[in-house]
């Protein structure tokens, strides 16, 4: 296939009806509003279904109503608009629904602005609503890799029956980047006995709910769902690391962060400064153990966190290391994008401190 | 079909570049003004992307001014905003008749209604509204679906395009091939619609392998990403 010039926001909307997303339910925000519009004509085409709902709580239990059918759906929103649906996710924890939910981040807080931000982690990766609650969130650093983990999202909230985030900052929605349609082949159904559409076959009323009454059964089913957990824990963590074997500093950036953290490193390379990046594609899981291997070299000094926030990454980069070696921060936040020159500064001043 | 001789055309005051999201429109608006400029011409762009809320030709107010082109964009807060709103200073571009300049729509119809509104005076003035194409964009898969879009966005700002503006590239992925089969697809177009290419836009780092497409128009790359 010819590369093709898409707009992040297009893409992963066409990305999402080629996984088999059968089901859009969203409401308008910048910088994320290319999405709803992209499937308001597409979504027709492929035989699928689009609203746009009054709100954005009303588009998330339109997911959970999709889902409890057994169709694969998904919504859209930027920060925001993903506080407005953190009841309903959590109602997709507790009734074991498989969804995907996209948050392209801007700057918060509040209304706060519509440039791109990272600080919406610790609400992504600490709890995606109310109660004990899991999902896993994935963060892609370019356009093409945000097409290609949009069939793996799906295919994770299937496998596990549990909400999926696409966590990406507003740049990745709104720049273009050459991209290539790689020919998939078609996934099996998922077998879905648990669906409420219908009695045909077993005759039985198939409940969804996320109810428990008695607390010792919703114990039992929370422990079930950490089993669950530990199971995403084990196997289905993610990450990438460049130019990290003998560092001297690591690097660890998510998203478009860490493509200009990626920058900088260059730069230091320049200087004489061995800079690897760390970049953790599966926010939730980290990828604690690797990041732990890799800080463990003789080599490596230190580790600085960049994101643009005021630090929300770097307290899963502390617990991954647990003291081992002193980790830094340096970020921008509030719509404000961190500067290769700014990360290289900030790199050669966590060296100097170190040493 | 094409425009020969000098580029930008000398004796045209006012230019509206109209196109799909993504073709490039803002990268050539950029460079137009300025070459406008160093023409030794009082000059202003003007910033309509209503529907963008990044990487819109605002970003770059220092540069531009700096190189003696008056930005016109909203300005303090709506600055960052993506509200449709419109700067007092465009109607003395639209009217001139001592200003020249550039007009940097939205992408797509959605972007460019707004023109709608000054149709009118952009049609008196003789203005040159071209339409940039890029080859790599999924909506110009092919001829028919170029024209269509590019018979949409007229539809929706009320103007008639006269002159296309060939753009194929794939960003940092483009090579002089890129540019070659782009050029042929805008020759293409041109063919089927009658309207003329106005010019061959291309990186300035590719120019040297591109000599023979006339006009040739070398890009310096200002609309870039921050790792870039």
């Amino acid at each position: 296939m010819p590369k093709e010039l898409w707009k992040g926001n297009e893409a992963i909307a066409e990305a999402a009806i080629r996984a088999g997303c059968r089901a859009y339910f969203g409401y308008p925000i910048t910088p994320q509003n290319e999405i709803p519009e992209y499937m308001s004509r597409r979504m027709p085409e492929a035989g699928g279904v689009f609203v746009q709902a009054e709100s954005e709580i009303a588009a998330i239990n339109m997911v959970y109503g999709a889902s409890a059918a057994g169709t694969l759906a998904m919504t859209s929103s930027s920060s925001p608009g993903i506080s407005l649906k953190q009841e309903g996710i959590s109602y997709l924890v507790g009734a074991e629904l498989p969804a995907v939910i996209l948050n392209m981040m801007r700057g918060g807080p509040g209304l706060g602005t519509i440039q791109p931000g990272q600080a919406d982690y610790f609400q992504a990766t600490r709890a995606p609503g109310h109660g004990d609650g899991r999902m896993v969130v994935l963060a892609p650093a370019g356009i093409q890799e945000a097409v290609d983990l949009m069939q793996d999202s799906f295919d994770l909230a299937d496998r596990y029956r549990n909400p999926v985030m696409m966590l990406a900052d507003g740049m990745i929605g709104q720049m273009m980047e050459p991209i290539e349609w790689k020919e998939t082949e078609p996934r099996p159904p998922v077998e879905k006995p648990w669906a409420a559409d219908g009695r045909d076959g077993d005759g039985k009323t198939h409940f969804v709910t996320s109810l428990r009454l008695q607390s010792e059964k919703n114990e039992r089913f929370v422990q079930s769902l950490f089993e669950k957990y530990a199971a995403i824990e084990r196997d289905e963590v993610r990450y990438e690391a460049v130019g990290c074997e003998n560092a001297d500093l690591l690097i660890a950036a998510f998203g478009t962060t860490a493509r200009i953290a990626l920058s900088a490193a260059r730069r230091l390379e320049k200087e004489g400064v061995r800079a690897g990046l760390f970049r953790p594609i599966t926010l939730w899981p980290f990828p604690s153990r690797a990041l732990r291997e890799l800080a463990g070299q003789k080599s490596v000094k230190a580790v600085m966190t960049v994101e643009m926030s005021m630090g929300q990454m770097v307290q899963d980069v502390r617990l991954a290391l647990e003291g081992m070696k002193p980790v830094t921060f340096y970020g921008r936040t509030g719509g404000m994008v961190p500067e290769p020159a700014h990360i290289a500064e900030a790199a050669k001043k966590t060296l100097s401190e170190v040493k | 079909m094409q425009a020969k001789g000098a580029f930008p055309p000398p004796g045209e005051r006012l230019f509206v570049i109209l196109g799909a999201y993504g073709t490039g429109k803002t990268e050539f608006s950029v460079n137009l003004a300025l070459a406008l400029a160093a023409q030794g011409r009082k000059t202003a762009l003007a910033d309509l992307d209503l529907v963008n809320p990044y990487f819109r030709s605002r970003e770059k107010a220092t540069e531009l001014e700096s190189r003696g082109v008056e930005l016109i964009a909203p300005t303090g807060a709506l600055r960052h905003a993506d509200l449709p709103s419109i700067p007092p200073r465009l109607p003395a571009l639209v009217n001139g008749p001592d200003l020249a300049g550039v007009i940097d729509a939205g992408g797509d119809p959605a972007g460019s209604r707004v023109l709608a509104s000054f149709a009118p005076d952009l049609r008196r003035r003789k203005s040159r509204v071209w339409y940039v194409l890029n080859r790599s964009r999924p909506e110009n898969a092919d001829a028919e679906r170029a024209l269509a879009s590019l018979r949409a966005v007229e539809a929706a700002c009320g103007l008639e395009v006269n002159g296309l503006v060939s753009n194929t590239h794939l960003i940092g992925a483009t090579t002089a091939q890129t540019v070659r089969e782009g050029a042929a697809f805008a020759d293409l177009v041109s063919q089927k619609s009658g309207l003329p290419v106005a010019c061959y836009a291309a990186a300035r780092s590719l120019a040297g392998e591109l000599w023979d497409l006339e006009p040739l128009f070398p890009l310096d790359l200002y609309m870039k990403r921050p790792w870039e």
